[in-house]
Order: C-alpha cells, then sequence, then structure tokens
C-alpha cells in the first residue's frame, strides 16, 4: 500500500526517494524501541516481584538513558546527512516560478535558450531526469507546496523567496496539494505535475508558450470572452483579455484539471464552472457572471477549443 | 496578643467548631459567588474545564462525520473552518491548561499540607475570567462569528486585510483572557510550594505531583509573555492599523509564527508535566513504593521544562529557515526524548521491582505508556527536517500530537481523576464501569488515531474541509470516523461513571487507597481549612513512615483565617500569616476586565474607559480591612 499519485511512500524524485530511505530505518529503530519498552512493561506486571537491589536498576536505568542519548545522536547525525543532499544547489536547473494564490497556483516559466517564456496555472510539466528548482512566492497569505511523491513541502509566504530543488526519476501524473492552511478553500488547492519524457515536455512547453490557436480565436465564443467581464481577470494570448488576477486560459483545455484540482477537465466541467463557480467553490474569487444560455454554450466550446 | 485564641490545646471538636467559624464559606448563592476556597475553586475549574472537553469533542465528532466519506456536505467549508479552529483553541486553551491547573490548584495546597492556596483572591478572579474567555469564545461561535484562521491563526491570514469582521479579534481576546487566569494560578502555585509548605518538607521530600506543578507554573510564566506580545501586536494590526506582520510596510509575517511557537510548544508541556506528576503518584501509590530515582525524576521535569523553550523552531522547518540553524532545532527537539525516556525508565523500574495492583487508575497508566511512548517515537520522527517535510501538516501530525496529548495527557488525566475522586466528593468512582470505560477510550483512541499516520504518509494535509473521491483516503477516514464513536462511547461512560459515583459511589474514608502523600491525611472532601492540625512531615512519604499518627505543629490563631509561612528550602517554619477573606471583589473585578477586554475588541477606547470600573473593583479588593499584622 503505497497510496497512489499523492503519497510519500512512492517516490517518483530525489527528495522523496532521499527522505523515504530514512524514513523506513527510523521507523523499524523507533518501532523497535517501543515495543521493547512494552515487552519490559509486560514482564514487570507478569513476573512475581522480588524487590530489585537498587543499585542494579540503577544501573540499568542508567544504561538506557544513554542508550537514548546515542539514539538521538544518531538520529540526529542521520537527518543532518539527508538534510545536506535535499537542500543542496543543483547544475544548470529547469527554474519554475510557483506562485500560490488564493485558491490556485500561477507558474512561470521564464525563457530559457531558443524556448520563450510564458505564464500558466494549476498544472506543471517537468523533464524526466532533470533538475528542477521551483522558486516559490506568494501574492495574498501563506500557501505551502507540496507534492509527496517528488520532494518534502515548502511553505510561500508573501514578502519572503523560499526555492525547492529535486530531480524527477520516474514519469507520470503526480498531485500536489497546499499544505499551510489559506483560508476558506484550503481543501480545494491542488495542482498537476506532470513528468515526462524531455521531447515531450520540449513539445509542451513550445505548445504553451504559443498564443492561443487561429482557428480558436476565430470562433464564437471568443465574442462572448471579450464582451463579459471574463478578460479583466483573465489573460488568452492572442486575444485582447490580459487580466491577471485569474489564471492564464490561453491553453486551458490542455490542463488535466479544472480550478486548482476541482473537476476533471471535460466540457461538462468547463459550463458549469462558468456557469456557476460560486457554488462548485464557494467562497473562491471568480463571481458569477450572467450569461444566457447560449452565450454559456458558445464560451465553453471556445474555451474547450482552447488546447 | 492573649495566647487563649491559639489552637494549642484545644480538643479536636472545639478546634473544629473555631476553625468553621472563621473558614466556612456563607451559604447561598452569596457564599458561592465569593468563596475563596481553593477546593470550591478547583472543583469549579475542573467541572468547567470538562464541560470544555465536552463541547470540543462534540466539534471533533462533526469534523469526523464529514470526512467519513468524500465530498460530504455536513459543513460546509465556512463552519468546518470555524469548527476545527473552535475545537484546537477550545481543547488547548480551555480545557487542557486549565484543567491541569486546576488540579494543582486544587491538590498542590493539600499535598503540601496547608489550608489555602497563597494569593486565594487572585485564584477566584483566575476562574471567573477564565470562564468569560471561554463564554466569548462559544457565544462568538454561536453567533456565527467563531474565529476561522486556525487556533495558531497565522498571519497574514488573520490579519486585517484577509479576515475582514471580528472573527479573529475574538480568537485574540480569548487569548488574553486565558493568559490572565493561566498566570494568575500560576503566581498562585509557586508561592504556595515555596512559602506554604507544612514543616520539614524539605524540596526533596516534595511530592513528584507538587514538582511537576512547580516546574509548569514556571513554564507558564516564561512562555506568556511571548504570546500576550504576538496577540497584542495582532489585534493593534488589525485594530489600529499598525504594520507588525505586514510585509508590505515592512513587517515580518514569520514573527508571529517565532512568537506563537516560542509559547506554543511550551504550551504542549504546561499540559503534559502535570500528567508526568500524575503517573508518578498514581505509581507509587499502587505499587507501595516511592518512584524508583527520585531525584533524576525531579532534575527530567525541570530539564522538560527548560528543554520546552528551546524547540519551537521545529514547527517552522518548512518556513526556509536556513538549514544548518534547523539542524541545531532538531538535535533540541530530539533531546527531549532523553528526559522523557529517563522518566519511563524510572517508572518501569519502579513497576519491576513491585507488584502493582491494577486498579482503574493504575490501567490508565498502562494506557499512557502504551500510546504516549509511541507520540514519543512519532515526535523524535517530526524532529528530523528532512522527515518532517513530508510530515509537516499533514494527518501524521495530527496522529502524533493526539497521541502525545490525549495519550500523554488526558489518560494520565483520567486516572488521577479516578484516583482523586474520593477526595473529591467523598466516594469512590465505580471501579467496573471503570475498566469498561478504559478499555473504550484506549481502543477508540487507538483505532481512531492510528489509521492518521498513514493517511498523513498517503499525502492528506490537514484543515481540509473535504477530499476528492480520486484519493486514496476513503476507506481509513470512514474507519477513523467509526472508531471515534468508539472513543465518545469510551468518554461518555466516564462522565456517566462521573456522575453516578458522585451519588451513590461507596464512601470513600481518609485514605482509600493506602497513598502516602497528605491529602490523604484528612477527611474527604476536606473540610474548608483542610487540615486541622498543620500535620508535620519527616520524609517524602509521609502517611506510610509516620506510622499511624502523624506529627503535627501548633499554635495557630483560631479567630481568623490563618495559615503557616515556611522557609523556601527547608520548610522550617517562619511566620504565621493571615489568609484572605471570602469576598465578592474578585468577581466584580474579572466582570469589569472581560467588559473592558470585549469592549476592546471594537474600539481602542474601550482601554481607556474600560480601565475605571476595573480600577474602582481593585480598590474594593485591596481596602485594607485593619487587619492586624502578621506575627513571626
Ligand atoms: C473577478 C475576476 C474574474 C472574473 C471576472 C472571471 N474570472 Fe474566471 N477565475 C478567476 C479566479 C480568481 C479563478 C481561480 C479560482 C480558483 O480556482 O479558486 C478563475 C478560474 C477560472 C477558470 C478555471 C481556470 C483553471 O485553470 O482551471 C476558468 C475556466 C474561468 N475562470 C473562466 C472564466 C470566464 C469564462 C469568465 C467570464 C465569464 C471568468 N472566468 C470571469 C477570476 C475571474
Ligand atoms: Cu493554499
Amino acid at each position: 500500500m503505497t497510496g497512489g499519485w499523492q503519497s510519500a511512500l512512492a517516490p517518483g524524485g530525489s527528495s522523496a526517494d532521499a527522505i523515504l530511505r530514512l524514513f523506513w530505518p527510523t521507523v523499524a529503530l523507533l518501532g523497535l524501541i517501543w515495543l521493547a519498552v512494552l515487552l519490559v512493561l509486560a514482564a514487570a506486571l507478569l513476573r512475581r516481584a522480588r524487590p530489585e537491589a537498587p543499585r542494579r536498576a540503577g544501573a540499568v536505568v542508567g544504561a538506557a538513558t544513554a542508550g537514548t542519548v546515542l539514539v538521538v545522536i544518531g538520529l540526529t547525525l542521520a537527518s543532518y546527512l539527508v538534510t545536506r543532499p535535499i537542500s543542496a544547489a543543483a547544475d544548470a536547473p529547469l527554474i519554475v516560478q510557483l506562485r500560490g494564490l488564493q485558491w490556485w497556483w500561477q507558474a512561470t516559466y521564464p525563457e530559457e535558450g531558443e524556448a520563450s517564456g510564458f505564464v500558466t496555472a494549476n498544472e506543471l510539466h517537468l523533464p524526466l531526469g532533470r533538475p528542477v528548482r521551483l522558486e516559490l512566492s506568494a501574492e495574498d497569505v501563506i500557501h505551502s507546496f507540496w507534492v509527496p511523491n517528488l520532494a518534502g513541502k515548502q511553505d510561500m509566504i508573501p514578502g519572503r523567496d523560499n526555492a525547492l530543488t529535486f530531480t524527477p526519476t520516474v514519469p507520470g501524473v503526480y498531485r500536489a496539494q497546499c499544505a499551510e492552511f489559506c483560508g476558506l478553500q484550503h481543501a480545494r488547492m491542488a495542482l498537476l505535475v506532470v513528468v515526462e519524457p524531455p521531447e515531450e515536455f520540449a513539445r509542451w512547453r513550445a505548445v504553451q508558450a504559443a498564443p492561443a490557436t487561429a482557428e480558436a480565436l476565430a470562433a464564437e465564443g471568443r465574442q462572448v470572452f471579450e464582451r463579459q467581464p471574463c478578460g479583466a481577470c483573465h489573460t488568452v494570448r492572442g486575444t485582447g483579455a490580459a487580466g491577471r488576477t485569474g489564471p492564464d486560459l490561453t491553453h486551458l483545455a490542455s490542463r488535466g484539471t479544472l480550478a486548482a484540482g476541482l473537476l476533471p477537465m471535460t466540457r461538462g466541467a468547463l459550463a458549469a464552472w462558468i456557469a456557476d463557480p460560486q457554488t462548485l467553490k464557494p467562497g473562491n474569487n471568480m463571481p458569477l457572471v450572467p450569461l444566457s444560455a447560449d452565450e454559456l454554450q458558445a464560451l465553453t466550446a471556445w474555451l474547450a477549443s482552447l488546447r | 496578643m492573649t495566647h487563649d485564641r491559639r489552637d494549642t490545646g484545644l480538643g479536636d471538636l472545639a478546634l473544629e467548631a473555631a476553625l468553621r467559624r472563621v473558614w466556612a464559606a456563607a451559604h447561598g448563592l452569596w457564599g458561592l459567588l465569593a468563596t475563596v476556597d481553593h477546593k470550591a475553586i478547583g472543583r469549579r475549574y475542573i467541572a468547567t474545564a470538562f464541560g470544555f472537553l465536552i463541547l470540543g469533542g462534540l466539534l471533533a465528532l462533526a469534523m469526523r462525520w464529514q470526512l467519513s466519506h468524500p465530498e460530504a456536505r455536513l459543513l460546509d467549508p465556512d463552519r468546518y473552518n470555524q469548527v476545527f479552529t473552535m475545537h484546537g483553541s477550545n481543547m488547548m486553551f480551555l480545557f487542557a491548561v486549565p484543567v491541569m491547573e486546576a488540579m494543582g490548584v486544587y491538590f498542590v495546597p493539600l499535598m503540601v499540607g496547608t489550608r489555602n492556596i497563597a494569593f486565594p483572591r487572585l485564584n477566584a478572579f483566575s476562574y471567573w475570567v477564565y470562564l468569560a474567555g471561554g463564554l466569548l469564545l462559544w457565544g462568538a461561535f454561536l453567533l456565527e462569528m467563531g474565529p476561522d484562521v486556525g487556533w495558531f491563526a497565522y498571519v497574514p491570514l488573520s490579519g486585517p486585510q484577509y479576515s475582514a469582521g471580528k472573527r479573529a479579534d475574538i480568537w485574540a481576546q480569548m487569548i488574553t483572557f486565558t493568559e490572565i487566569s493561566a498566570l494568575a494560578v500560576a503566581v498562585g502555585l509557586v508561592v504556595t510550594v515555596f512559602k506554604q509548605r507544612a514543616p520539614g518538607m524539605t524540596l526533596d521530600r516534595m511530592p513528584l505531583f507538587v514538582w511537576a506543578m512547580l516546574v509548569t507554573a514556571f513554564v507558564v510564566i516564561l512562555a506568556m509573555p511571548a504570546v500576550v506580545t504576538a496577540s497584542t501586536a495582532l489585534i493593534l494590526d488589525r485594530l489600529v492599523g499598525t504594520h507588525f506582520f505586514n510585509p508590505a510596510e515592512g513587517g515580518d509575517v514569520l514573527l508571529w509564527q517565532h512568537l506563537f511557537w516560542f509559547f506554543g510548544h511550551p504550551e504542549v508541556y504546561i499540559i503534559f508535566i502535570p500528567a508526568v506528576g500524575m503517573v508518578s503518584t498514581i505509581i507509587a501509590t499502587f505499587c507501595r513504593r516511592p518512584v524508583f530515582g527520585y531525584l533524576a525524576m525531579v532534575l527530567a521535569l525541570v530539564g522538560i521544562g527548560l528543554l520546552a523553550f528551546g524547540l519551537w523552531v521545529h514547527h517552522m522547518f518548512t518556513t526556509g529557515l536556513p538549514r544548518l540553524g534547523e539542524s541545531f532545532f532538531t538535535a533540541s527537539s530530539m533531546a527531549i526524548a532523553v528526559p522523557s525516556g529517563l522518566q519511563i525508565f524510572c517508572w518501569l523500574a519502579t513497576l519491576w521491582g513491585a507488584r502493582p495492583r491494577l486498579a482503574v487508575p493504575m490501567l490508565y497508566v498502562l494506557a499512557f505508556l502504551f500510546t504516549f511512548v509511541l507520540g514519543g517515537m512519532t515526535g523524535v520522527m517530526v524532529a528530523s527536517v528532512p522527515l518532517d517535510t513530508q510530515l509537516h501538516d499533514s494527518y501524521f501530525v495530527v496522529a502524533h500530537f493526539h497521541y502525545v496529548l490525549i495519550g500523554g495527557a488526558v489518560f494520565p488525566l483520567l486516572g488521577a481523576i479516578h484516583y482523586w475522586f474520593p477526595k473529591l466528593t467523598g466516594r469512590m468512582m465505580g471501579a467496573r464501569p471503570g475498566r469498561w470505560e478504559c478499555l473504550l477510550v484506549f481502543a477508540g483512541f487507538n483505532l481512531t488515531f492510528f489509521p492518521m499516520h498513514i493517511l498523513g504518509l498517503w499525502g492528506m494535509p490537514r484543515r481540509v474541509y473535504t477530499y476528492q473521491p480520486e484519493l486514496p483516503w476513503a476507506g481509513l477516514n470512514l474507519f477513523a470516523s467509526l472508531s471515534a464513536v468508539l472513543l465518545a462511547a469510551g468518554f461518555l461512560l466516564f462522565f456517566w461513571n462521573a456522575w453516578r459515583s458522585a451519588r451513590h459511589g461507596a464512601p470513600a474514608g481518609e485514605n482509600p487507597w493506602g497513598a502516602p502523600t497528605l491529602e490523604w491525611a484528612t477527611a474527604s472532601p476536606p473540610p474548608p481549612w483542610n487540615f486541622t492540625r498543620i500535620p508535620v512531615v519527616g520524609s517524602a512519604s509521609p502517611l506510610w513512615d509516620s506510622m499511624g499518627e502523624l506529627t503535627v505543629a501548633e499554635g495557630l490563631r483560631t479567630d481568623r483565617r490563618e495559615l503557616l509561612v515556611t522557609s523556601v528550602m527547608d520548610a522550617t517554619p517562619e511566620a504565621r500569616e493571615s489568609s484572605p477573606q471570602d469576598s465578592i471583589w474578585p468577581l466584580l473585578a474579572a466582570i469589569a476586565t472581560s467588559v473592558m477586554l470585549v469592549w476592546s475588541i471594537f474600539t481602542p477606547w474601550a482601554v481607556v474607559w474600560g480601565s475605571i470600573p476595573i480600577a474602582v473593583t481593585l480598590i474594593g479588593w485591596f481596602w485594607p480591612r485593619g487587619t492586624p499584622e502578621d506575627e513571626s
């Protein structure tokens, strides 16, 4: 039972792996100590009492305490030895800026060599085998980025810059979730992390960096989007919409989930979300925008085509 | 100065009649409101704290219901956030800390052989302030104004920008209430222990529970200023627009966390250290021998009290502090395992050389050892920086701290209630329901909380109001929720047992367990003056070593409340001192203070105008009555 795609017990990255290799021996050692205490307790209760010479008892208690000191020193050292590699800087890492907001994630991939930079949301793609350095920040309150299969968590704190470095080693789709209580919808602040071979990653990156496709730009839904206040909060590159307070929607339909892990990305879910975001995720920062049935349909179709 | 009003030479009956005249509280409501008897107040404190335990438990059940399956709709997110904030704040500030101090208020004066706690009016005041703080918090919750920012109230979430309304202010002000009351009790306990011990009770003859309460009181006195500073700064940020915690204006968000945990971690030991004292007391009595290694036990208590202040950063391992500094706190956090381990080894050594009687209090001690040691092990794990980056703020931590708080403190507390019930009520608490209740609580607890370790490792974060079906958490959550019913049944049985035993339990007599300490050298429950004649102590287990009759000290006056002041180290008699009369002023002062504090949630001017009634009540409180000077 390793718990799947959001579990510290199924590592797919260097940090999580190193931590797990410290975890199991620690559990074993401490578990044995616990059992030993219980055994002594049971023996003390079951044996026929014959008062022990206090000096011997003193020696045993002293030895057990000394043993505790040794265990503590050993575990402190072990923990220090594991801390070093997981917090070390990496050579030529992929840099991604990840920002926590109530209650979604904004990711910025800066330009790198040939590849131009772009902004996206609620989903990260990482190349297999290459170290990544996530530069973590927060817009409003404290959040914490935790993708247990890949690395331990790191807080995102307003006014501070934190970073998390690790190397993904197993391809797959992992789930991350905000780990610091951040208000009403703290439970609904998740993010997918897709670890894929470098070629696929490069393809994804090229698609994300480009503006919305030409045929999509021609669609009727675009006019609804531009007529309605959507663009005040959202960006769709290639249109006039350049809002910053909501997730970038340029390639919305390429993402696996909608609204920070709330729903799978389907047309039905999109329509439901746009029709009434406050029922699906009460208190979130997207208001209900009243739309006619036709408008809703056109808008949904258009958003679903933003791949 | 005439000597015929001293107790010397009076017969027992005449003496008791005289003492009753000066010590007994007035009849009726007035007597209840004005009493400064540490036993009346202690009992009241304990009962109130258990009342809050029930309320907090109901909140826990609501949360377990909500989490029993994915996407449940019993509690909406707003309600859930209030509920978990209330649960944590209530259990820490209104149940655990007060109940431990309350046990000290009731038993420390008895165990050191004095007639009342030091500063008894302050003690009465502390209870009323505590009650007001509790009413404030729960009243706000019922009015849909319950705090919703977590019991730790991290800024900026709890700051003016992200928590509109008064919810966070109510949390911060509730802290002020409980701080005041905790400090008042702590001061009273320290002075009682240092200056009012029975003659001959040198420091190394003090019962371990008294030592534990002494260390706890010092930890309270040292830890509270940090949280006073923090909550005051928060209120200022919110009310008058200061920027202590606003990064945009040069404030610092992490400052809050440092201050909060500098208090918040010792807080855990404020709860745990008294429990350790209870365990030692119970083990000694039922093994019929003193706890092995008295000096080691005392040093371990003091060591825990000191180390408690060097650990707070382990709550902040994921905030991005320098790694080297963090490693230091790994070492200090793990180091607390050494004094804790030492205590456990001493208890085991005591049990080893004895044939313990497995009465209900002892069963709770066994439950404690099983559970607390496991919680200590997971504590060592979260002290390690790399492991903590995975475990922090996950359900693993929820499991860990319930193991140490319920296993480490509530189990001993329940055992202590069974143990001291005869002294509190004069009757024995039912043993047969007691065994069932212990079994249910123990099994229910472990079945509820053990799976949470696994949930945390499987990535379930804390403080989430729900989770999605595509995560593999539903099974264990349902299991934990069902087990919580078992745990609740155990508590229900405990309360029913206490309720029934208080009425129909077998009469207990002075010393039903054959225990060694002074609280058992007087009637059950003790008369308002505790001891008709002040006992004189010649060993650490006076009732075992005195072979029947205790020697007693004489010479106290019988025409006013008087108690014996002794020296700090050796408890040699130094003076007779008057002990304050009953008074309604502490209650009035508490009301005035509460009004000012609640009012100041709404306007800073309350501090100015609200101080006037407080000043008036304090003048009434301290108005000189022409009591004659104390004599040596
Ligand atoms: C006041 C600002 C605002 C307006 C106006 C607004 N949104 Fe949003 N929108 C947000 C925010 C904030 C979120 C993120 C909510 C969350 O997940 O907590 C969001 C999320 C979304 C998402 C999900 C994005 C993702 O990454 O999963 C879609 C789709 C969306 N909005 C579409 C629209 C459409 C269409 C309109 C116009 C009808 C609109 N929004 C109007 C602020 C706004
Ligand atoms: Cu968050």
